[in-house]
């Protein structure tokens, strides 16, 4: 019963903050209620004991992605009238759009397959079962290439950013690298034969 | 007996490589010398080989030196079959090439393709002998493209003439149509014996006597009659039987010592050299001996005739080869093999002779073919006068000559013959006999006989040709001669060729002959009563008046009938009918191919209509392409919403 | 009683409702980039569903991953976002036509 009424508290705020996050005007307000949405999902993924990606999507989610969806927001002087054209007119494409695909999504979850019958029982964990370290476990072993190929690609990310973003100034005193490596000695040193003067 | 064999044949191949390949440094005498050379000790191994085949009766040579490939059961060799035909053929192709090697260190003294001339003559003498000593049917087709091939360079040897590469390339295109039946023959005949060895052919033929083949449409033809006809086929391109003779007119244009060895003496006679080889299949089929038969006559009186309004030296003579090759084909169709081989042996000899004095005489005349700037030569040229007219004599058949012997026999095989269509040829090669008499005499008396009609230049410098020409003239003469009395008795009506010509009981005429032949000098005394000895006769007195002494009269026959002159000049249309039909059809086809099948429908319709489909769709589609993120983001849902749709609807159902 | 059933019909809804705002915020990339976060969001809510459901930790990794690359996805996305600002002075989708065929 407990877990009913946590669910449902839940779903509600998420569904609500969903909502919101796509028809507010204000971008930033957009971005508050996302931080919501993820604030309710972060418990909903408790409930199902999923105590690591909860903390996780809270922490970064919420701690560095959405703080960067706002600073971004707030940086750039965005002309929020032109950006809500149309708002009214595809709202019933949208409507439809969003229907059709919830019919053919619903058709399937309405299906014998997902009922509870057909899933496992819920596996009782004991009170010292600790998520993380299962999820370490898995990750670690099984799935430790991907992680490492995860690894890289965050990496590649975070070049990526600042290599678009950067923006290029005469004034930077940094030296140069691959010049200094390209360097040869006759760009720099002259060999002169100098005539011993002769006493007297 | 290998080793020796293997000599005769790579001598001349190693003097074609030396004078061919290193003309420049062994210089031109060195050219000559070493091909020469070879060819002439190849001539003396053959002589030995000859010996030992026909005089001291050494059984007959057949093994295979070197096997080429196998292949799902057929074993394709290089190897020799040394009979009393092959010996007979070696003698000849190597004593009439050594004689032309030598002549022509005397008429191609001033060309600058000295070298190259000898090379080549020199790969024909190994192709030659590679034909002519094969024991399979796979050397003989390389021996055979061989000596087409030299043919065709020969032909061509001055290749800065239109006209000769006009020639060598009819000459070529004739023969490949002769070389399709050949190769379709020779198919047939691994294809119903799986071998191509002689022997085991041979062995394996008279099983497939009854067997018929159905070709198209359900219609049965007897497998012997179809494989030899095809063989035929190939022999009428090489040895020019009409209808596939027009090139070795148009062969003139190669240097006259060409036309003496390749389009006279040799070559030519590998197609009856090949029927002979094959008397075995040729004696299963009656109907391919009388289509031999046909062909044979037609080519010996029509060519014959053609031969009466040429005016060119060369021509005249080839003509009359054309007519001489009727000749033993005629004989051949007859189941005359020995006779008909006997005529080429002969042949050979003073056709070559003929053609080496024409040569003589265009030395003299620097360069002139046509007879009517000829006359009276008799008394500037004698050697080359004296020599000619034996020649001519030979190939009129007077009795005691050469011809006499092998073309009364042949005549006689004819009239004896029960070949369909025996009587026809034999009125063809009688009424050839005065043909062949009336335009040789006609030859000999415009050239060396008469006034003197050539310009004041050329007579001054008129003069009797070097010994390198004379020598060679002098040296065939004597065969021309003596050959036909020495060989009559043994190579037509003996046992010459013991079991390497077959010929079936009831074709031999000539063992029915045989038993008539007392001698040679009763044969000479009983044919100078005979018919052609005075058709013959008839011939050199006709041409006698004709040319000598009232020389009006051919003008006005020749007005007076001038359809049928008309008729001979063009040499019965047969080059214009192959201009129009098949040169002209060919390329009316190819036009109309190109412009309809290439130009409109592979251009048009299929690359630049595609590509032009491409681009109008391309520029239909490319309005799809906004260039809107949301557009492209509403696609993506779009089609999520399709796949999810078949999903579930596969999931449902 | 809580069936699987509850958190799938909850994805379900938070992914329509993402699609329904990428059709009518069409004009503004960030609105846009957060729907797509939206939408990684009700996946990622599918997979711990079903990792609940089946006792299998495999679906958790699965979400660990999509972050990762919803998190680089998001940092290029803005960095983009902020450079075509800097040169356009403008992130209205209508003036990125570009691309156009």
């Amino acid at each position: 019963m407990f877990e009913q009424v946590v669910f449902y508290t839940f779903a509600a705020v998420l569904t609500l903050a969903a909502g919101m996050v796509i028809t507010v005007r204000n971008p930033v307000h957009a971005a508050l209620f996302l931080v919501l949405a993820f604030f309710a999902s972060s418990g909903l993924w408790l409930l199902l004991e999923a105590e690591f990606l909860a903390i996780a999507l809270v922490l970064v989610y919420v701690g560095a992605v959405m703080v960067l969806f706002l600073f971004v927001v707030m940086m750039l002087d965005i002309n929020l009238t032109v950006l809500r054209e149309g708002f009214a007119r595809y709202l019933p494409i949208a409507g439809i759009a969003a229907v059709l695909m919830f019919v053919a999504v619903g058709s399937v979850l309405t299906q014998e397959k997902f009922t509870l019958a057909k899933t496992a029982a819920e596996v009782a964990h004991p009170a010292d079962y600790n998520n993380t370290r299962e999820l370490g476990l898995a990750l670690y072993t099984q799935y430790v290439w991907p992680f490492e190929i995860a690894a890289v690609l965050l990496l590649v990310a975070i070049i990526a950013a600042i290599a678009l973003t950067l923006r290029h100034t005469r004034q930077t005193k940094a030296p140069k690298p691959e010049k200094q490596v390209a360097v040869r000695r006759e760009d720099r040193v002259r060999l002169v034969k100098v005539e011993a003067e002769r006493q007297g | 007996m290998g080793n020796l064999l293997l000599a005769i044949v790579l001598l001349p191949l190693a003097g074609a490589i030396l004078a061919g390949l290193f003309g420049r440094q062994i210089g031109r005498a060195g050219a000559h010398w070493v091909t020469s050379g070879t060819v002439g000790l190849a001539f003396v191994l053959s002589a030995l080989v000859w010996k030992q085949i026909v005089l001291d009766g050494a059984p007959v040579y057949n093994a295979n030196l070197y096997t080429w490939l196998s292949a799902g059961g057929v074993d394709l060799h290089v190897g020799f079959l040394i009979d009393q035909l092959t010996a007979t053929m070696m003698v000849t192709v190597t004593f009439v090439s050594w004689m032309v090697h030598i002549y022509t260190i005397g008429y191609m003294h001033e060309d600058p393709g000295y070298q190259r001339f000898f090379a080549y003559i020199s790969l024909f003498t190994f192709s030659m002998l590679m034909l002519v000593m094969s024991n399979n049917f796979l050397q003989l087709f390389f021996g055979w493209e061989a000596v087409g091939l030299v043919s065709y360079l020969l032909i061509g040897f001055w290749y800065t003439r239109p006209t000769a590469i006009y020639a060598n390339l009819k000459a070529f295109l004739v023969n490949r149509v002769g070389d399709f039946g050949f190769l379709l023959g020779i198919g047939a005949v691994l294809m119903y014996t799986g071998s191509l060895d002689y022997a085991e052919v041979f062995k394996a033929a008279p099983a497939l006597a009854d067997t018929t083949v159905s070709i198209w449409g359900g219609q049965e033809w007897s497998l012997m009659t179809l494989t030899c006809l095809l063989l035929f086929v190939g022999a009428m391109g090489k040895s020019a039987q009409v209808p596939l003779h027009v090139w070795l007119p148009d062969s003139m244009e190669g240097p006259t010592p060409i036309s003496a060895l390749i389009h006279a003496a040799t070559m030519v006679t590998a197609g009856i050299f090949m029927v002979a080889r094959m008397s075995p299949l040729f004696e299963m089929s009656q109907t391919a001996l009388a289509v031999v038969l046909a062909i044979g006559a037609i080519t010996a009186f029509f060519m014959g005739l053609l031969g009466l309004v040429q005016n060119d030296i060369k021509r005249v003579v080839a003509y009359s080869t054309l007519s001489q090759l009727g000749y033993m084909t005629v004989a051949l169709g007859a189941s005359a093999y020995s006779a008909a081989i006997f005529h080429l042996f002969t042949h050979a000899f003073f056709k070559a002779l003929l053609f080496l004095a024409a040569g003589s005489v265009i030395i003299g005349m620097h360069h002139e073919q046509d007879m009517r700037k000829m006359g009276g030569l008799r008394k500037h040229m004698p050697i080359t006068y004296w020599t000619s007219l034996i020649g001519t004599l030979a190939l009129i058949g007077f009795p005691g000559f050469a011809g006499f012997f092998s073309k009364d026999a042949i005549i006689e095989a004819v009239e004896l013959s029960k070949t369909p269509g025996a009587e026809y040829a034999y009125w063809a090669v009688l009424s050839g006999v005065y043909i062949t008499a009336l335009y040789s005499f006609r030859l000999v008396f415009m050239v060396f006989h008469g006034e003197e009609r050539m310009d004041h230049h050329t007579l001054e410098h008129l003069h009797e040709s070097p010994a390198v020409v004379t020598v060679p003239l002098m040296a065939l003469a004597v065969p021309s001669v003596v050959i036909g009395a020495l060989g009559i008795g043994s190579m037509v009506f003996g046992d010459y060729f013991g079991a390497s010509i077959q010929v079936a009981h009831e074709h031999d005429v000539l063992k029915h002959m045989a038993e008539h032949f007392h001698g040679v000098v009763p044969f000479i005394t009983h044919g100078m009563t005979q018919l052609p000895f005075m058709l013959a006769m008839a011939g050199v007195a006709t041409a006698w008046v004709l040319y000598l002494k009232s020389p009006g009269i051919p003008a006005s026959i020749a007005a007076a009938l001038s359809p049928l002159h008309k008729l001979l000049l063009e040499k019965y249309g047969f080059d214009r009918f192959n201009e129009w039909f098949f040169a002209g059809g060919a390329r009316g086809t190819g036009g109309l191919l190109w412009k309809v099948g290439d130009v409109g429908l592979i251009d048009g319709l299929i690359v630049n209509g595609s590509a032009r489909l491409v681009g109008w769709w391309a520029g239909v589609v490319r309005h799809v392409q906004t260039g809107y993120l949301y557009h492209y983001a509403f696609a993506m849902i779009f089609g999520l919403l399709v796949l999810l749709a078949v999903f579930v609807h596969g999931a449902l159902s | 009683m809580l069936t699987l059933t509850h958190f799938l019909t909850l994805g379900a809804v938070l992914f329509c409702l993402s699609v329904a705002g990428i059709f009518i915020n069409r004009k503004n990339v960030i609105v846009l980039l957060m729907c797509i976060e939206l939408m990684l969001l009700a996946v990622n809510m599918n997979f711990i569903a079903f990792s609940h459901f089946n006792g299998d930790v495999a679906g958790q990794v699965f979400v660990f991953f999509i972050l990762t690359v919803a998190a680089a996805e998001a940092a290029i996305g803005l960095a983009i976002l902020v450079v075509l600002f800097r040169n356009r002075s403008s992130i209205n989708v209508e003036d990125l036509d570009a691309m156009k065929g």
